[in-house]
């Protein structure tokens, strides 16, 4: 495959023409903040989170969704990037109830983490305090929406690497919500296979393992990836 | 012309209230009420929650107390499950127990009350408070300020931090105790037994010097309620709840505190956001009850320590039956400090303390649970109903202060008709009212699960409910 040169951050670097301006950033050990990203899956963009500049292009493109190109000048670290990306978890926090100090993944949350790391010390926006319930009638696992993204890394393993297709999207915008299967309570989903990677995927502690308590939701997200990693290369073929 | 005096905010306490005292023609009491003004909806808020989020929830209710909240949850959550924890998360349960009580009990004395003891209740109000004790008891207001530290360690060393800790879960506990927090427990041993002992001469001095308070300051008869082990001996976390009346005969004993339903009412008063439990066989307010360090000491036979058993029979010799004024609660509270470092200090030598078996696993076997666990400030219970995936559908939390409520609004009612004649009310006077309340250390946070602003009032009110006179205190005041 051919490479592709360009630059992030002024740094010159190349690429491979398939790869992602992420995927790029990665390998020059330059970190774009994502939260739908997840390795192993398919990208959707959803987050806006890993928004980045491009030289000649007036709109924000995201990182994870965009194929690098020939001669692209990108920046990640700009005034305007880090104020949007600030706001943008903001948005993400007002929009459901997001309680740290008594949630399951207090202390391993990526939402919680990025917000500390890009500086949000309190939400300028209004918070919508929508009534969400939560789903615990499945035996192993729970579903809080309160403190769901809507991110969809659920529903991509699920469908992708497991193939079970349990987990989806219902409604629109602020009304969006995962649904199991046809918009049932998950415990009576005849297509669930239990295997938990939806739980494993969750950035928040939207998914537990039940029973969980405060700050005991911790994932082993490498699992995910090893899954994936072992079918592409055949690692399981004899 | 009659009159209403209101203490408004109550200092030196945790939490926010009011007291208002109730005038009659020629300026003399009628009647006082203590009002939280403070709400929470606590209750009503952790319905739809997993139980087992509460108790990271619960704690939350309460920054001084938290490890009652955590520890009452827990059970409330064990019950539900319908387990039996492993004996070793029981004994790690009870060991952070002993250390709340330790660091809630010495922050009554030494911060809150200590001031108005040693300094005075004449001193002026800037001075009456802890930084005042710093500067004239410097060396005991130091002693106390560590021992509460002793009390926070021990917390921290088993859960991690001081304030909130997630550590007790339905079913058990996360960890155990390490070999560097046995030792650094230990090493406070001395220090805390010579403090303890230092507080508990003094007060024997105070005995001499406030027997007018003794006789004046919540002097009445009530029931007392708490939890005692099988032979009647002092019990913070387990055993079942016994009631003596004021003759100090035990009119229930052994009572399953799982059914407090079945004997405890609870009734509302339109002047406070407190509900006021009762011993329903005797009605309302009959029924009338006290709990927390005068209660359980009213209620014990025999400590199980031998220090502090010694500090209880002479506690004993101070009532006829039952010991009957809430000033005793400070004494009491002291003699507690005493029990639960000689607790810990056995405790310490317990090897099951550093069992990995320390968690019980079930599903939801009990669409109801009930954890109740002594608080220092008295019973708490924890009553929770569950759907079958174990979503919170019911919320019934009963604390320490509320059950106290009808006793602390008798304690300032005698303090007022003692002092007040004549619509004649001098500051001071309006401390020892206030100290009335800070008897029972009560936890306002707690009692009402409380959205409030902290200053005290006291109003003067007539007959025909007019506000006669606000006496207003703002904040940074004592």
């Amino acid at each position: 495959m051919a490479a592709k040169t360009l630059t992030i951050d002024g740094k010159q670097i190349s690429a491979d023409e398939c790869a992602t301006i992420l995927e790029a950033a990665a390998d020059a050990g330059i970190t774009i903040p994502t939260l739908c990203h997840l390795e192993g899956v398919y990208d959707v963009g959803a987050c806006r989170l890993c928004l980045v500049e491009v030289t000649g292009i007036s709109k924000l493109l995201p990182a994870c969704t965009t194929k690098v190109a020939e001669g692209m000048e990108i920046r990640t670290d700009t005034e305007r990037l880090i104020r949007y990306r600030r706001m943008t978890l903001e948005l993400l926090l007002a929009e459901r109830n997001h309680v740290c100090a008594v949630c399951v993944a207090n202390g391993h949350c990526e939402l919680q983490t990025l917000a500390f790391n890009q500086g949000v010390d309190h939400v300028r926006y209004e918070y919508c305090f929508p009534k969400w319930e939560v789903d615990n009638s499945h035996a192993l696992f729970g579903m809080d929406h309160n403190r769901c993204l809507l991110c969809t890394r659920c529903v991509r393993v699920c469908w992708h690497i497991e193939g079970a297709g349990t987990k989806n999207v219902s409604g629109r915008g602020a009304k969006a919500r995962i649904i199991s299967d046809l918009n049932q309570p998950w415990g009576t989903s005849d297509t669930c296979t239990k295997c938990g990677k939806c739980v494993m995927a969750c950035p928040t502690g939207a998914l537990f393992y039940k029973g969980s308590t405060n700050s005991e939701m911790e994932r082993d997200r490498d699992k995910l990836e090893f899954i994936v990693t072992a079918r592409e290369k055949k690692q399981w073929i004899a | 012309m009659s009159k209403r005096i209101v203490i408004d905010p109550v200092t030196r306490i945790e939490g926010h209230a009011k007291i208002s005292i109730f005038l009659d023609d020629a300026g003399n009491v009628l009647d006082a009420e203590f009002h939280v003004v403070e709400f929470r909806g606590f209750e009503k808020f952790c319905e739809g929650r997993p139980f087992s989020e509460m108790p990271g929830i619960t704690p939350r209710i309460c920054g001084i107390c938290p490890v009652s909240h955590l520890l009452a949850s827990a059970k409330a959550g064990d019950a539900i499950m319908a387990v039996k924890i492993p004996p070793a998360a029981d004994k790690l349960r009870r060991l952070m127990n002993l250390g709340q009580f330790i660091q809630s009990h010495a922050l009554s004395f030494f911060h809150l009350s200590a001031p108005d003891l040693l300094l005075g209740w004449d001193t002026p109000p800037p001075q009456r408070n802890v930084f005042g004790l710093i500067a004239s008891n410097t060396e005991l207001a130091r002693a106390g300020i560590r021992l509460r530290q002793f009390g926070q360690e021990i917390i921290e060393m088993l859960g991690g931090k001081k304030i909130h800790p997630a550590w007790a879960v339905p079913g058990g506990v996360r960890s155990a105790l390490t070999n560097e927090g046995r030792a650094g427990i230990r090493a406070w041993l001395p220090e805390v037994y010579a403090t303890s002992k230092i507080a508990l001469d003094l007060f024997n001095k105070i005995l001499e010097s406030h027997k007018r308070e003794i006789q004046i300051f919540g002097n009445f008869p009530s029931l007392f309620m708490g939890l005692v082990d099988a032979e009647g001996t002092w019990e913070h976390h387990g055993g079942k709840l016994r009631f003596v009346d004021s003759s100090g005969s035990v009119i229930a004993d052994q009572l399953d505190p799982q059914k407090y339903y079945e004997f405890i009412g609870e009734a509302v008063q339109k002047s406070s956001y407190l509900k006021s439990p009762y011993y329903s066989p005797l009605g309302f307010p009959d029924g009338m009850y006290r709990v927390g360090p005068l209660a359980r000491l009213n209620v014990s036979e025999q400590m199980g320590t031998p220090k502090a058993e010694a500090e209880l029979k002479k506690f004993k010799k101070l009532g006829r039956g039952a010991v009957s004024s809430s000033f005793l609660y400070h004494y009491a509270r002291l003699i507690e400090i005493l029990a639960s470092i000689e607790r810990v200090e056995a405790a310490l030598e317990d090897p099951e303390l550093f069992s990995e078996d320390l968690r019980a696993d079930a599903g939801i076997n009990s669409s109801r649970g009930v954890g109740v666990s002594e608080a220092p400030r008295g019973t708490l219970f924890h009553d929770y109903t569950v759907d079958r995936g174990g979503l919170l559908t019911k919320v019934n939390l009963i604390v320490a202060t509320g059950q106290n409520n009808l006793a602390m609004n008798q304690t300032v009612t005698q303090i007022a008709r003692y002092y007040i004649r004549n619509h004649d009310v001098p500051e001071p006077l309006l401390n020892r009212i206030e100290h009335g309340i800070r008897c029972y250390d009560p936890c306002l946070s707690c009692s009402t699960h409380a959205v409030g602003q902290m200053p005290l009032q006291v109003r003067l009110i007539a007959p025909d409910g007019a506000v006669l006179k606000i006496i207003n205190r703002g904040l940074g005041q004592s």
